[in-house]
């Protein structure tokens, strides 16, 4: 049998010092992540600046509606994430258990989501290296090298994201086979809370991917 | 606990509107805002990403010192993007170029 009890570590005072350290170390975590993904907007920006016409028109190669459907995805999980570190605080363990299950599912599908998508920028010649055509690229009059920069950087952007949701599903189904187990209760839930804080985190990156990779040009 | 109360409804509330928002964003992408397609799309998304930060991250009754730290963050971004842009968005200056024609020299490296 697993203990109820909240394990209070030695060196703090009180467990609402634990929770309020526990909380501070994620954030703290979080800026070193914002800084990383800090290097790839940076990376996007100055090819953007210097490629307008090639961004502009590689953008709208990309499929809007997997894009716009994932961000509702990802934006449904946040909620069930803060339904979860609220039914934590309010000791319903079952409520909990689904919230966790629930967020860690639609991680999941977003993923899959993703998967569908790559492999429609695969038949859809967008995939330098593997799936590419210089030539229709230049019929439409821009230069396939720097449509080519754009996918790539494309792919890292959400490649990178995607990376981090896979951790994130890992330790959100983690919190759920605890939470069902008993690990928490409102005096003790400190994991949940700095497990919701990294998941709203890449949720919070995947907003902004949005009108950065699919709408840089105007679509009619 | 009291201070809990009306948390769900207010998560709905904040969730409805990201929807929305959401909805906003790929709808603005298809009309022509000329230069400001991207600062309005990237506007929305700020406001999706603040709604996030300060309600389902709890940012809105959290310690102070968790401002400090998201504000410091935003800082240091701030100086990564303007102090990188000052160099490459000058770099065309003396030949007065168009913004996006790639003929100088040191344009090459984008290629």
């Amino acid at each position: 049998m697993d203990t109820k009890s909240p394990p209070l570590a030695h060196h703090f005072a009180t467990l609402k010092q634990q929770h309020e350290t526990a909380t501070l170390g994620m954030w703290m975590f979080l800026v070193t992540e914002l800084m990383l993904f800090g290097g790839l907007f940076l990376a996007y920006t100055v090819y953007r600046v210097r490629n307008p016409a090639e961004f502009a028109i590689a953008s709208k190669h990309l499929n809007i509606w997997f894009g716009g459907i994932n961000t509702v995805v990802l934006l449904t999980s946040s909620l069930t994430m803060a339904l979860g570190v609220y039914w934590a605080q309010t000791g319903k363990r079952n409520l909990l258990t689904v919230g966790l299950v629930l967020t860690a599912l639609l991680g999941v599908t977003f993923l899959v989501i993703k998967g569908f998508e790559y492999y429609g920028d695969y038949v859809e010649n967008l995939m330098p290296g593997l799936a590419f055509d210089d030539a229709e690229w230049h019929e439409l009059g821009v230069r396939p090298e720097r449509v080519k920069m754009f996918l790539i950087i494309y792919y890292m952007m959400t490649g990178i994201h995607a990376l981090h949701l896979i951790i994130g599903i890992a330790i959100i189904g983690l919190l759920a086979f605890w939470a069902h187990r008993g690990h928490y209760t409102p005096a003790y839930y400190y994991p949940i809370e700095v497990g919701g804080l990294y998941w709203h985190f890449v949720d919070v990156i995947w907003v902004f991917l949005l009108p950065l990779l699919y709408l840089a040009g105007v679509r009619h | 606990m009291a201070e809990h109360q009306g948390q769900v409804r207010t998560y709905g509330v904040i969730f409805v509107v990201l929807i929305a928002l959401t909805g906003l964003t790929v709808w603005l992408g298809s009309i022509d805002l000329g230069e400001w397609h991207t600062p309005v799309g990237l506007a929305v998304a700020a406001t999706k990403a603040v709604l996030i930060v300060l309600f389902f991250m709890h940012m809105l009754h959290g310690p102070r010192l968790t401002w400090a730290i998201a504000g410091t963050t935003l800082l240091f971004l701030a100086i990564l993007l303007l102090l990188t842009l000052t160099d490459y968005l000058s770099r065309d200056w003396p030949t007065g170029r168009v913004r996006g024609e790639m003929e100088t020299s040191s344009a090459q490296f984008f290629l």
